[in-house]
């Protein structure tokens, strides 16, 4: 077996990592953080999850504020480095989209919110991925006009409360959560608690993301894990449950080498965007969306029990057209499941290929995504 | 049946006769999280002592596991294919991987003992 890893000295922690540990979990460095990956055993976190609910940690990510006179100049601040029509968003609603270099590759992705309350007018709520938030701050800065300023929120934690109980859970503390639908934020108070909600998340089930200021964070979660749907999940199972979603991992499913077009994200690229342009790489992407991309990124089942991870060869005919990005088994599916990019004429699903792991050609079905269905709660 | 030997990474062997039955160790498994496959070597294989004899893969990655001793490969359990969890609940009884036939039953001297492997798994947790 293979040596286990030490933890740096120099990792950060979250406000939570006390009870972390004192609820067993173990932990392991991730983005500069020492992170729980599980508490007692990934499958079944992964499946509490999809049976119940389960409760995330997820304040390593960056939490930001834009600031702008108004909502138009703030949001085509954002617009000019992404491919979201955010000048058209609505107060509470939210939006997922890409910061692109000039090539059209993925710097970082990230979820977009407007602020429901008229005395907020001109801001908005980023939430960007840990690894990436000191480039995408630096990135945003030299970008951002003199009259829009970017506000890190550093002293937010940042919880999830995933799965079918989530809403009649949080329903007990934040009443006014119940009606919110998928993709909509507002600020709320849990148990008199001032936080900040949005009906989102990275598992393909219904629930919530829970913006709270770092000093009351526990007390949230606390009053959470005395329901018993409710369980601590690591972010072992957050990466099982996101693969089965069908959604990306930046770093892995997504980076600079690759387009939203090619990534699947077509969908998150606004109308009046592919009309106007005017963000970085549009010539390549709008060419894409055109023409379709060379290569693209899909689901794949393997035939067998042995799982293809990330950087296994995808073959066709014994030439290899692709490579896993991310792999992995999946608890909901029962079987090993991937995503990867193919070269487009080997994209359709049906499409009989072979992973390569140890040497050995492993037979796989390119198959449609999300490999369990979301269960998103839509208004 | 002789009590078990210890490797650093985390195997035993148990002499049974000449033959060792080898596995992972409880702390192994606890590292590793839920097993989803063992790939287990042919039987007849030689293995040199440190060679690669299995792999396991977990939920979230593949672990090699190594010959604690040199031998040949008499038997595999069979009982992983269809229920490889086992690994996670009995790792040093009922989730063994495989028997060798010893090359040199004087390469088990350079193992650890129970006792040794305890006091090694604590400076390392």
């Amino acid at each position: 077996m293979a040596e286990t890893h030490v933890l740096p000295a120099s990792l950060e922690t979250t406000p939570l990592h006390a009870l972390h540990v004192a609820r067993g979990a173990r932990m392991v460095p991730f983005a500069g953080y020492e992170m729980p990956v599980q508490y007692e055993g990934i499958i079944a976190e992964h499946l509490h999850t999809r049976a119940a609910a389960g409760l995330f940690d997820v304040s390593h990510m960056g939490q930001a504020f834009l600031i702008g006179p108004d909502h138009e100049t703030a949001a085509r601040a954002l617009e000019a480095l992404v491919g979201a029509d955010l000048v058209g968003l609505e107060p509470g609603r939210q939006r997922y989209t890409q910061l692109l270099d000039e090539e059209g590759g993925i710097l970082d992705d990230l979820m977009v919110t407007r602020s429901a309350d008229p005395d907020e007018d001109g801001v908005l709520m980023l939430i960007v991925n840990a690894a990436r938030k000191a480039e995408d701050y630096e990135h945003l800065e030299r970008a951002l006009p003199p009259n829009v300023k970017l506000l890190r929120a550093e002293q937010r934690a940042l919880l999830a409360l995933q799965g079918p109980s989530a809403a009649a859970v949080l329903t007990r503390h934040a009443p006014d959560t119940a009606a919110m639908a998928f993709m909509t934020a507002r600020s709320t108070r849990f148990d008199g608690i001032e936080c900040h909600v949005s009906r989102s998340g990275y598992t393909g089930e219904d629930g919530y993301e829970i913006s709270v200021k770092a000093i009351r964070v526990r007390a949230v979660v606390e009053r959470l894990l005395g329901h018993p749907e409710v369980k601590l999940v690591g972010l072992g199972a957050r990466d099982s449950l996101r693969l089965e979603a069908g959604l990306c991992l930046y770093g892995h499913d997504i980076d600079t080498a690759t387009s939203p077009i090619e990534a699947g994200l077509a969908w998150s690229i606004g109308k009046r965007r592919r009309e106007q342009g005017g963000f970085p790489g549009a010539s390549r992407i709008l060419r894409e969306l055109e023409l379709g991309p060379a290569r693209k990124r899909v689901g794949l089942e393997m035939e067998g029990r042995i799982p293809a991870r990330e950087g296994a060869e995808i073959r066709v005919e014994g030439a290899a057209f692709g490579k896993v990005t991310s792999g992995g088994f999946g608890p909901s599916v029962g079987k090993p499941i991937a995503m990867g990019y193919v070269e487009s004429r080997f994209a359709a699903p049906g499409t009989a290929v072979f992973a390569t792991v140890r040497d050995k050609e492993l037979p796989a079905r390119i198959v449609p995504m999300p490999f369990v269905p979301h269960r998103y709660h839509r208004a | 049946m002789a009590d078990a030997r210890y490797t650093r990474d985390h195997e035993w062997i148990r002499l049974d006769g000449d033959v060792g039955v080898v596995g992972i160790t409880t702390y192994a498994q606890s590292q590793l999280g839920d097993v989803v496959y063992v790939e287990l070597p042919a039987i007849g294989k030689q293995l040199e002592k440190g060679a690669e004899a299995a792999v396991v893969e977990s939920v979230k990655a593949a672990s090699e596991i190594y010959s604690p001793v040199g031998g040949e490969v008499v038997a595999i359990n069979d009982a992983l294919e269809a229920a490889p969890a086992i690994v996670n609940e009995d790792a040093e009884g009922k989730g063994w991987f495989l028997k060798l036939k010893l090359a040199d039953p004087k390469e088990l001297d350079a193992l650890m003992s129970a006792e040794e492997y305890q006091r090694y798994v604590e400076t390392i947790g």
